[in-house]
């Protein structure tokens, strides 16, 4: 096992460095100047020259690269260009908040996700089958920003139940397990859910049914073994699949809440995102995509690993 | 002699007909009525906004102090008016236009560059099928939504940055899938004899290759299409994709969010369009992939 953790973590380390070179190629594709936003418009050129190698801009793309990426594995992500602060403290702060966020949705939609799909698996082709397959069809069509407006409509607008915007009351940042700030995580993660439901639903239907149709099972039942002890084996066989899938959604979900974030106002990685886009905080946004990229990066190996250690058959291969 | 011919006759007719295997594919989808439904909509919704400028519609571009809000059934504003008092019928169907175009092109290219891309790799193998399929990994490493948001954004709005972004965030999976094909057609053994008889590599591609692994691959960019539409719509909903005041149904979205309170239905009318698209676009797509008789 732990040799198979150690090869897996070799592999990961070139598509770490990929992740960088794009997060830091983000920068390079930018257009125009990135201090033109903090640069006086009266600048002479001589501070202007100055500036840009306060900044390290005036080296070769390649040096740049590797001064980014010595200062990052220190911890120093370089600071905003809008507040001044440092990326790695702003990001993180945010990142807790978005981590909140889509592990709420995976506890409402792996659970939901994985019954639906159990249940049309084992009734297939029945009218039970129809209508999961239907909702997990409507699930991963949604446009989830719209839906996310909508259930404002209903039941913030119309309904007046649950609160729209923000993290806790008065646009407060701080979580606090209440019942005041659990309120305004309710909308922004049932919507998040939606999506991962319909692709669960649908993921385990498909292994449902083909584990179901079998011969062990047939055998199983055969040798006179309950139904539910039946089901038992044939969860076990899915279990390494399913999770698999599960935890790439996770993934997904993180990446994922930019857009529902900037619906709810929640502030999480995805608005800071959208902050970072619309100030031209390159920086801040070089830094944002990196967290979260490298965070689906540690999934990704972690879902790898789970996977072998449930399933001995994928460590062999 | 004309008894032999007799004989003969029947079983000349009996020897069935040689069917296409495209011919057989539209056969079987147009026998699946929820497909023809979808291809239906998707027709008509296209149709509607290429010829939008001769349906008789309102200046998609005109507002007006007094329709501002006008809510559903308005006379006059079939489907109620914008916050600028823009008719939002004509709006919707000229959104079509910008939504369906970013919506599909940036799949479409994908289509091209990802299928060269991985038959490539799958065909050639060593070292150029590890240098394209490990630089395909780093970009998978990104969540789509967020690879599409970390382009765009540092590009900045636009429709040509939308459809650079996108066709850069479907590069990948497209690529993905047609090295996975064109490896297992590699393998085959007539792909060996034709190179046996000494034809070179782009020929064996071009009448061994491609027909074997053109459809699978078709089938799953199809599957793209709508999770493009809903990303392209989402780039314009957070104001990093089309700019204003061209119509776009994220970007109406978007403008129309502020008036919940007042006109909430309204205001959620440009998501029913891109809903109602993308459910078409996989349900199509789910039709084609069965049609095809292609396994995932």
């Amino acid at each position: 096992m732990l040799s198979y953790f150690l090869r897996r973590l070799i592999l990961v380390l070139p598509v770490a460095f990929g992740v960088s070179v794009v997060c830091f190629m983000l920068v390079q594709i930018a257009p125009g100047d990135p201090l033109t936003a903090i640069m006086p418009v009266d600048a002479t050129a001589e501070q202007q020259a100055a500036m840009r190698a306060a900044y390290g801009l005036d080296k070769p793309v390649p040096v740049q690269y590797l001064i980014w990426i010595a200062n990052l594995l220190q911890g120093d992500m370089g600071r905003s260009i809008a507040t001044g602060r440092p990326v790695a403290a702003e990001v993180f702060g945010a990142v807790g908040n978005s981590l909140l966020l889509a592990f709420s949705a995976a506890i409402i939609a792996f659970p939901i996700g994985t019954f639906l799909g159990f249940l049309a698996g084992y009734f297939r082709d029945t009218v039970l089958d129809r209508a999961v397959t239907a909702i997990s069809i409507a699930g991963v069509s949604v446009p989830n920003y719209w839906l996310g407006i909508v259930l404002v409509i209903i039941f913030s607008v119309n309904l007046g139940w649950l609160p729209s915007m923000g993290a806790g009351p008065g646009g407060s940042q701080d979580w606090h397990w209440d019942w005041t700030h659990i309120r305004h995580l309710i909308l922004p993660a049932v919507t998040l859910a939606v999506v991962p439901i319909g692709i669960v639903a649908r993921t385990v239907r498909a292994l449902a049914g083909d584990i179901l149709s079998m011969d062990f099972v047939q055998a199983l039942y055969a040798k006179g073994m309950s139904r539910g002890d039946v089901l038992r084996h044939v969860a076990r066989n899915a279990a390494a699949t399913a999770l698999s899938v599960m935890g790439l959604q996770l993934g997904y979900l993180l990446g994922g809440s930019i857009l529902i974030e900037t619906v709810f106002n929640w502030p999480g990685s995805g608005f800071l995102l959208s902050n970072a886009i619309f100030q031209r905080d390159l920086p801040l946004l070089q830094g944002t995509i990196l967290i979260l990229a490298m965070f689906f990066v540690a999934m990704n190996l972690i879902v790898d690993v789970a996977q072998a250690a449930i399933d001995p058959r994928i460590k062999r291969s | 002699m004309a008894q032999v011919e007799a004989e003969l006759q029947p079983q000349a007719e009996a020897a069935p007909k040689p069917q296409g295997y495209w011919s057989g594919v539209l056969g079987r989808l147009a026998g699946d009525k929820v497909a023809m439904a979808c291809l239906i909509v998707i027709a008509l919704l296209i149709l509607s906004a290429v010829f939008a400028p001769w349906l008789g519609l309102a200046d998609p571009y005109r507002g007006s102090m007094i329709a501002r809000l006008k809510p559903i059934g308005t006379e006059g504003h079939i489907l109620g008016a914008d916050e600028q008092g823009r008719d939002m019928l004509a709006r919707l169907i000229y959104g079509g236009r910008l939504t369906l175009f970013i919506g599909l092109m940036p799949v479409v290219f994908a289509f091209f560059i990802g299928s060269a891309l991985g038959i490539a790799a799958g065909y050639v193998g060593g070292l150029t099928n590890t240098i394209i399929m490990r630089v395909v990994d780093v970009f998978f490493a990104f969540p789509s939504v967020l690879l599409a948001i970390a382009i765009s954004g540092a590009l900045g709005a636009g429709i040509t940055n939308s459809l650079v972004s996108l066709t850069i965030v479907f590069i990948p999976p497209v690529t993905r899938v047609a090295e996975a094909v064109t490896s297992g057609v590699r393998s085959l053994d007539y792909i060996d004899a034709a190179r046996a008889s000494g034809a070179g590599a782009l020929t064996v591609i071009r009448v061994h290759v491609i027909g074997n692994v053109l459809s699978p691959i078709f089938v799953y960019a199809t599957s793209l299409t709508s999770v493009c539409m809903i990303l392209a719509a989402g780039l314009s909903f957070l104001g990093i994709g089309v700019r204003p005041p061209e119509p776009e149904w994220g970007l109406m979205l978007n403008t129309l969010r502020a008036a919940i309170y007042v006109d909430p239905w309204l205001a959620a009318l440009p998501g029913v369009m891109i809903f109602a698209t993308s459910l078409c676009l996989n349900l199509l797509s789910d039709g084609l992939r069965s049609a095809m008789n292609v396994r995932d």
